[in-house]
């Protein structure tokens, strides 16, 4: 059930929800270029819970209507600067969040309900911007107890990198489990992985724990080194040079534009 | 061993603050709390076991569930200690992580608000960090609040800030007045400087106290083991620390 990268951009259409991880979990970067060569825009982020790199270089080629995160950023190498740019400019929506309201609206997609509700917040201009977010009080307590409701979110489709498949398309994550949560809540998945391995992960119990069912997997492609220049837990680190060219670079549209023509993934 | 670099005495502050915490975590892009909490757990070996999550880090994060799951023992009080920084942080402690001027469309947009509108409300010992202490950080009134610093009574409010440590000094919390109150300052600095670069009133007493250096023993821990320990996942920040090392011992040989 291997597809290639070209071909895992192509199901995604203008207009669409899409659910990306933080930078840490498994990002596939190797699927950046070849949605922006795709070219579906109008396209509303969801950032599980923050986004980086992925996410500004796809705000940064104009694909981006709106996001919904609880923070961008490049790390160690500072700002994103096209994301920051966008919003000075007022070219995107924000949908500012804090990362457990993000979790919490994908675990009532996952469980098929309309809300999760969640303590904090109150008293937030978070709260104050989300007209999406309710306050209600807590209706199995007798005194006051003010709680705030957060929406099922649900993606179109979600987009990660991962060590690896087997043929049958279950994807090993780990313990990376916000994989799994983008995945229960999203009506499609797109993987990338490392390698496609010959024997079943469901057959071992030491890998069956840490699967995501091909149930909940829409297509893979396999990406040698596909979260580069981010790092792939267990497998490589993350290349903090090549995020501090790229902010470099990026601090200008053309700079941006230049960082973006070049050759990727070296050998 | 030559004598402590700031970022030391930040390290160390911290390592203090976190005196009997059981479990802490450290956020994203937080160097120095991450050492902080690194220090406390190699001082602590032996006679009390203090759990450490560093988000980012695989070998210094027990978690399995996820980035959820930081959240959802936080929410149950399983976590002791959690650091917040800010791109602005008033005089109640709210803190903002989102940005200045009008928003959405922010003049200075900063990264968000990360876990802070939950972990301030749930975790007990809420430690405010922001190396830079200028008027333009520590204002009157924050543009925007990711988290407010106190919630009025019947909010459930278990957790909030306790401290507020910066280059210059160390201030406590107090939730009831609610206020900020100057207890040490770092060396090299003084109280008029304080006072100057803080837009917001706090107390303190005539003379506030130096703020204690690290012993000899700290800063070997720090220089040895906290040190390999950060560079798994605060490169950058190793490898300037070791060039700020190897250029005060260069000093004192030349001297």
């Amino acid at each position: 059930m291997t597809a290639n990268l070209q071909a895992l951009a192509r199901r995604v259409k203008p207009g669409q929800c899409v659910a990306l991880p933080v930078d840490y979990a498994g990002v596939s970067m190797a699927m950046t270029r070849p949605l922006i060569e795709h070219g579906a825009g109008d396209l509303h982020l969801v950032c599980v819970p923050t986004g980086g790199l992925q996410v500004d270089q796809l705000i940064g080629s104009g694909l981006v209507r709106r996001v919904e995160t609880s923070a961008i950023s490049l790390g160690e190498a500072g700002g994103a600067p096209r994301f920051n740019q966008a919003v000075r400019e007022g070219r995107i929506e924000l949908r500012d969040a804090t990362c457990p309201a993000i979790h919490a609206g994908l675990l009532a997609a996952q469980k098929g309900v309309p809300f999760i509700p969640m303590r904090g917040l109150i008293g937030s201009d978070l709260l104050a911007r989300r007209d999406d977010w309710k306050l209600t009080e807590n209706p199995f307590s007798d005194q006051p107890d003010p709680i705030v409701l957060i929406p099922a979110i649900t993606p179109d489709i979600a987009i990660f990198h991962a060590p690896m498949a087997d043929m049958q398309g279950n994807v090993w994550i780990g313990r990376r489990r916000e994989l799994a949560a983008m995945a229960y809540a999203a009506t499609e998945t797109l993987v990338t992985v490392e390698r496609i391995v010959e024997h079943s992960l469901l057959a071992d119990e030491t890998t069956a724990a840490g699967t995501l069912p091909a149930l909940y997997v829409t297509d893979i492609a396999v990406a040698p080194r596909g979260a580069w220049p981010y790092g792939l837990w267990g497998k490589y680190g993350t290349d903090t040079s090549e995020l501090i060219r790229y902010a470099k670079a990026a601090r200008s549209e053309d700079g941006f534009a230049e960082y973006m023509s070049r050759a990727e993934v070296p050998a | 061993m030559s004598v402590a670099l700031p970022r030391e005495i930040l390290i160390c502050t911290i390592a203090r603050l976190l005196d009997g915490v059981r479990s802490v975590a450290v956020g994203a892009s937080s160097p120095i709390p991450a050492a902080g909490a690194m220090l406390r757990r190699a001082m602590d070996e032996g006679q009390r076991r203090v759990r450490l999550s560093i988000l980012g880090s695989v070998e210094h994060n027990f978690f399995t569930n996820g980035s959820v799951e930081l959240f959802d023992s936080a929410g149950q009080g399983r976590l002791d200690a959690f650091f917040l920084g800010g791109g602005q942080i008033d005089g109640q402690a709210n803190v903002n992580l989102v940005g200045t001027g009008e928003y959405p469309q922010s003049d200075v947009r900063w990264p968000g608000s990360f876990g802070s509108a939950y972990l301030y409300f749930t975790v007990p010992r809420v430690i405010l960090f922001r190396e830079e202490h200028s008027p333009r950080v520590f204002v009157d009134k924050v543009d925007f609040i990711s988290a407010p610093g106190v919630s009025p009574p019947g909010v459930y409010r278990p957790g909030g800030p306790v401290a507020l440590l910066t280059g210059k000094g160390l201030f406590s919390f107090d939730r009831t007045r609610p206020g900020f109150r100057l207890e040490s300052i770092h060396p090299g600095h003084d109280l008029d400087e304080i006072e100057a670069a803080t837009g917001f009133g706090f107390d303190h007493t005539g003379a506030p106290p130096t703020t204690i250096p690290p012993d000899a023993a700290a800063l070997s821990l720090l220089r040895g083991r906290v040190l390999d320990e950060l560079e798994e996942t605060y490169p950058a920040f190793a490898a300037d620390w070791r060039r700020d090392l190897a250029g005060a011992t260069a000093k004192e040989v030349s001297a």
